[in-house]
């Protein structure tokens, strides 16, 4: 892909990058190094607030307290709801709309990817209307007379879940609809004409070539789901906190950086070690896939 | 032609109401004449579309939000073409380590970047500044900013480049009259998408945002842990309204799906 005619240049490709690099270096890592090393601080309010030095205290602290062991866990396990309800419905969604007509195609395209243009304040805020106590859904319920008391889908994980799923699966559909662009419709006619049944023809020749586009559209998903804020802050309030919450209420509330930091860095390290050792596994697996 | 079967539409057609139903209830619950959060039953009213004009608290968000987005994206992509330009171009020692660098903040969650900005910010006092804030910004638009750039200048046929060469040119001139033409396109929708990824942003935003430089996200999302009124229901509604625009302008010139199929990962 990249090559040059005139070697001598050589200085040339770092000069050009170098603007990028010292707006990275000094803004993006250095300030990553100071919130590590902030980590390690302690926080005491009697002497004056945050105190340099090195303590493990803050990590102690998030490892071994059952009430942040709650915190990971429940993110975690949102993680993993949200990123199963995105495969269950965003891969037969991708399928449903490759066979479509052109022009079908792209109006539904539109609708399933221009959300993704719009703030997720305010898509939280339409699952807020739809599902609180007094939103629409409860009104309608009671207004039938289906219900006599409101369902209770704010402040639930449920609800929480729910939105999390709306605000993620465009990049499911998108994800595993480019991997069905590279699938030639040859191979499923082929495998219909053998005599296999529909199903049979999804599940043996159309799924194992689309694998890698749902593994990568789920890691996507997870590892946003994993750090999502805005969402679970508003559907969830205080009653559900996650990681992001906790670090934001560590921060602007009780102000206690370094905890806020702790807590940072271990998000950091579980995503990007989630990231990587899920890339390698994929690239090992599908290997030719990506060739 | 495969057609899918009538299960397959109906479920295609649930997956449509649950996209869309979010989105088509602001747009419904911002015309009510009513004070609290209700369907327009009793006829449409536009009292809630005056009522954003008397909230100078929003309006001022607005176009901060507007200006960051503009400063952004534009620093962004004016750090971008040199970069692409050498990563597309010549063979380096390094270079992939420089681009999965360039690439990294996206696998930072943008929470991360919130706690460290906000203590960098702090240390170097930017905290509050409209500065402070834009290089944030172009730290987390970089990533996409770079992809789209990268991706026009690799297709792009270099014979116009060698004879503009061979005429005598020099390399500003050859960037400046012939490059640079011919890379608009891609980069005018690497520009687009970075300001629509600053003006959305919210995560990160809430931590460095100060009284003076608060986003319209961030002032959005402060009023809804407040109270959900129709407010805020019709200025949503308004954001809807601007974005579908935007959608229909950019799927008209590249394609929805060609712009966003990086923008996850």
């Amino acid at each position: 892909m990249a090559q040059q005619q005139n070697i001598l240049t050589s200085t040339r490709p770092y000069l050009m990058s170098a603007p990028a690099l010292a707006i990275y270096v000094g803004l993006f890592l250095i300030p990553l190094i100071m919130t590590f090393m902030l980590s390690f601080y302690t926080f005491d309010l009697n002497k004056g607030g945050i105190l340099p030095g090195f303590s493990l205290k803050n990590y102690a602290e998030v490892l071994g307290d059952p009430y942040f062991h709650g915190i990971f866990l429940r993110t975690l396990w949102m993680s993993l709801l949200v990123t199963f309800f995105c495969i269950l419905l965003g891969t037969p969604e991708a399928y449903i709309l490759n066979r479509m007509s052109n022009r079908w195609k792209s109006i539904c395209m539109l609708a399933i990817l221009g959300p993704l243009l719009v703030s997720v304040v305010v898509r939280t805020l339409g699952w807020a209307i739809l599902i609180g106590s007094d939103g629409i859904i409860n009104q309608a319920l009671i207004g039938i007379g289906i219900i006599d008391t409101p369902i209770k889908l704010m402040f639930t994980m449920t609800g929480v879940v729910v939105a999390l799923v709306h605000v993620l699966i465009p990049f499911m559909v998108l994800s595993v609809w480019a991997s069905l662009q590279k699938l030639n419709p040859m191979v499923e006619s082929a495998g219909q004409s053998l005599g296999a049944a529909p199903f049979t023809v999804l599940r043996r020749v159309v799924i194992p070539q689309i694998m890698p586009g749902i593994l990568s559209g789920s890691l996507i998903v997870f590892a946003l789901t994993a750090s999502a804020f805005a969402t679970p802050s508003i559907l969830g309030g205080r009653r559900l906190k996650v990681v992001a919450t906790t670090a934001y209420d560590e921060y602007l509330g009780t102000l206690n950086w370094p905890l806020g930091a702790a807590i940072a860095v271990l998000l950091l390290i579980a995503n990007v070690l989630i990231i990587t050792s899920y890339n390698k596994f994929i690239e090992r697996k599908y290997a030719q896939a990506f060739k | 032609m495969n057609k899918n079967s009538p299960l397959a539409l109906v479920f295609h057609t649930a997956f449509l109401t649950f996209m869309l139903a979010p989105l088509v209830i602001i747009c419904l619950v911002a015309f009510t004449s009513k004070g609290y959060i209700s369907l327009p039953t009793e006829g449409l009213s536009l009292r809630w579309f005056r009522a954003i004009l008397d909230n100078p608290h929003f309006i001022d968000a607005f176009y901060l939000s507007v200006m960051l987005g503009f400063v952004a994206a534009t620093i962004a992509i004016a750090l971008a073409i040199p970069a692409s330009l050498a990563f597309a171009r010549y063979d380096f020692k390094g270079r992939d380590a420089f681009m999965a660098f360039f690439l990294s903040p996206l696998m930072v969650p943008h929470i991360v970047l919130g706690v460290a900005f906000l203590s960098f910010l702090t240390k170097v006092g930017w905290y509050g500044t409209f500065i402070g804030l834009v290089f944030t910004h172009v730290i987390i638009i970089m990533p996409f900013a770079l992809r789209l750039v990268l991706s026009a200048v690799t297709g792009l046929d270099r014979l116009a480049e060698s004879a503009a060469v061979s005429l005598g040119a020099s390399s500003w001139v050859v960037f400046k009259r012939v490059t640079f033409p011919m890379i608009i396109p891609g980069v005018a929708g690497g520009w687009v998408l970075s300001f629509i990824t600053s003006f959305d942003e919210v995560t990160m935003s809430v931590f460095v945002a100060s009284p003076s430089t608060t986003t319209l996200p961030v002032r959005m999302y402060e009023h809804i842990t407040e109270t959900i009124d129709p407010l805020i229901a019709s200025l949503s509604a308004s954001l809807i309204f601007i974005t579908m625009i935007v959608m229909l302008i950019l799927d008209h010139f590249y394609g929805l799906d060609k712009i966003l199929v990086g923008k996850g990962k």
